[in-house]
């Protein structure tokens, strides 16, 4: 399931060598351009949040920021209470990491491995709430927290998590599972091993690069969100950084640079924790696409 | 966890008295819905009982502080009478109907480019897949930066090459091909899984091919297409259902201007719901959306479902 590197489309037949040659060229070129064009947007926002407010306005655009201010950073991430949205969002997401983790997998365990009746019949299930996205039921679902007290608390961000972690995570995890050889288990079990021993002790580590895949994507999830943390979320206080970021924008006092940079400041640790994880990243879109 | 020591304790509590004269099948259906039950005790809490109160809240007017109110069928009549909707719908599917296909084809597209061995062709990848993880929020703000009319990068660009300036966010002509602009920045998790795709499909079916006098286009035609079938649908519904979740973009790009022209129907379920204090109403236009999800899956899957080409495992 690894992305291969050492393959080409299509084999090409030795005598049409030239036209070979062409094609590559041609691939090559192709790269590059819509690489640069998916590149500018990123190396304009880098740029733009370093400029000074009198460059920012210029015309024709200058690529190179002069004089160079990082201190746009420094007033972006005070001029509103960056460090509390960072430390909401980090509760928020860790917390939704360890409950996708821990529940997404042990029902995925129950519909991968255990034969019982109705099991497909809630598979089926699962499979349609993938299909049902959470802006549907943002509604009822606010009635719902305003009835429990949960609004402007971490709860609704949090709470929902521990019941399965989501169809897409229990989906992803019981494709792992199925892969893992049955005798494993099978001979845990004949050393006096409970299914819940199984679950824990053989599949749970045999599933970690599984298991990294959905925590970062659930991460992400979390830090990227507005909708959700937008609907529950009412003192500033509580704000994450998409919200917190997403008021700065209704603002129309906070300039340009100020705005970008903040952008770019929300971007960065994601950016670091792709590079950091870049193969669970690729591992996970995979085995949702071809394994279905 | 070795086999249960049953200490005498154990045994006098009638639950375990219980389970020990099921018969071993009993049990594993027992220890099954145990392991289920998280997503059963979810699927009740935060789908079927939240169903439930939107159904309620669709028969009632709730302002947020006073009491609901029965209104009977008041909110489902203003589905039909309501001006604004048949703008959020258009902008919805018109939205739809550009940014799915073209996404689509150019993740396809994509995934070809990066399906060659070159030298550092692993740069690219990262290059063309790392805008999907770039937060909405921040993309939205950089966006709308890029399309500023005085002072962005997009109209400079144009304007060095002898056009004249377009007011991307603020003329109604112009801002859906803007918000098509942004969602082809980030087909990169789309192009993964089409690569993936790409690179399971064996080289023999193309050598095979060539023996019986393909060109470049019978092959894709009839190697790669038909074996790509079951990934094409998986992303074309993929991309269906986020196309119909836009939110973000549209919240802090344009927050559904010129005229209401990207006012999508998630933004208008949420300003109705959280801004104009209507969730009675609110509520009806969830259920709208829900009915046209339905249907978009049911015509997707029984219309194109039916085309996919799955290879005989045993191949």
């Amino acid at each position: 399931m690894t992305v291969n590197e050492t393959r080409i489309t299509a084999p090409i037949l030795v005598e049409k060598n030239t036209r070979r040659g062409m094609a590559r060229f041609i691939n090559i070129a192709l790269l590059l351009i819509f690489g640069a064009l998916m590149l500018i947007p990123f190396l304009w926002l880098l740029s733009s949040s370093f400029k000074s407010q009198i460059q920012i306005f210029q015309y024709p655009p200058q690529w190179i920021p002069d004089p160079f201010q990082p201190e746009n950073y420094i007033n972006a991430l005070t001029y509103k209470p960056f460090h509390l949205y960072f430390r909401n969002t980090l509760i928020i997401a860790i917390s939704n990491v360890i409950a996708v983790v821990l529940t997404s997998s042990f029902c995925a365990y129950g519909f991968a491995r255990i034969n019982f009746p109705g099991r497909d019949f809630w598979f089926a299930i699962v499979m349609a709430t993938l299909f049902l996205p959470y802006a549907i039921l943002i509604v009822p679902s606010f009635m719902i927290f305003t009835r429990l007290g949960w609004v402007d608390t971490f709860l609704p961000l949090i709470v929902p998590q521990f019941f399965g972690g989501g169809a897409f995570n229990i989906f992803l995890m019981r494709q792992f599972f199925r892969t893992i050889p049955e005798e494993l288990a099978d001979a845990a079990r004949l050393d006096g091993c409970s299914e819940f021993g199984v679950y824990w002790r053989i599949m749970m580590p045999l599933a970690k690069p599984a298991l990294i895949t959905i925590a970062i994507f659930t991460f992400l999830f979390a830090w990227n969100d507005l909708l959700a943390p937008l609907t529950y979320l009412r003192s500033p206080d509580n704000f994450t950084i998409a919200t917190g970021l997403a008021s700065f924008r209704s603002q129309t006092d906070i300039s340009w640079d100020l705005q970008l940079a903040a952008s770019t400041a929300m971007t960065f640790p994601v950016i670091i924790l792709f590079f950091a994880a870049q193969r669970y990243f690729i591992q996970g879109i995979v085995m949702t696409g071809i394994k279905g | 966890m070795t086999a249960q020591p049953a200490t005498t304790e154990m045994q006098g509590n009638p639950l375990v008295r219980f389970y020990h004269r099921l018969s071993l099948k009993q049990r594993r259906t027992i220890i099954g819905y145990v392991f289920i039950m998280p997503f059963i005790l979810g699927f009740i809490f935060w789908f079927l009982i939240p169903a439930l109160v939107a159904g309620y809240l669709t028969f009632h007017n709730w302002n947020l502080i006073s009491p609901p109110r029965f209104v009977g069928l008041d909110n489902i009549e203003r589905l039909f009478t309501d001006p604004i909707l048949p703008k959020s719908l258009q902008a919805s599917f018109v939205y739809t109907l550009f940014s799915v296909p073209l996404g689509q084809i150019f993740a396809f597209f994509l995934a070809t480019l990066i399906n060659t061995r070159v030298r550092g062709i692993s740069i690219f990848r990262t290059i063309y897949y790392l805008p999907t993880i770039v937060p909405a929020v921040a993309s939205a703000i950089l966006w709308a930066w890029i399309f500023n009319t005085e002072f962005g990068l997009l109209n400079a660009g144009i304007r060095a090459l002898g056009g004249s300036r377009i007011a991307w966010l603020q003329d109604t002509g112009w801002v859906m091909v803007a918000f098509v602009i942004v969602s082809m920045w980030s087909v990169g998790g789309t192009m993964i899984i089409f690569l993936a795709g790409l690179q399971g499909i064996p080289d023999t079916y193309y050598e095979a091919a060539e023996i019986d006098g393909a060109g470049t286009w019978a092959k894709l035609r009839h190697v790669t297409l038909p074996m790509m079938s079951p990934i094409i649908f998986f992303n074309l519904v993929l991309g269906f259902i986020n196309s119909f979740q836009v939110f973000t973009t549209a919240y802090l790009l344009t927050d559904g201007g010129p005229q209401n022209s990207t006012l999508f129907l998630v933004l208008y379920i949420y300003r109705t719901a959280f801004q104009s204090q209507k969730m009675g109403y609110a509520a009806a236009l969830s259920w709208l959306l829900f009915l046209i999800l339905m249907i978009f899956s049911v015509i997707i899957f029984k219309y194109l479902g039916s085309r996919v080409y799955y290879v005989n495992p045993g191949d």
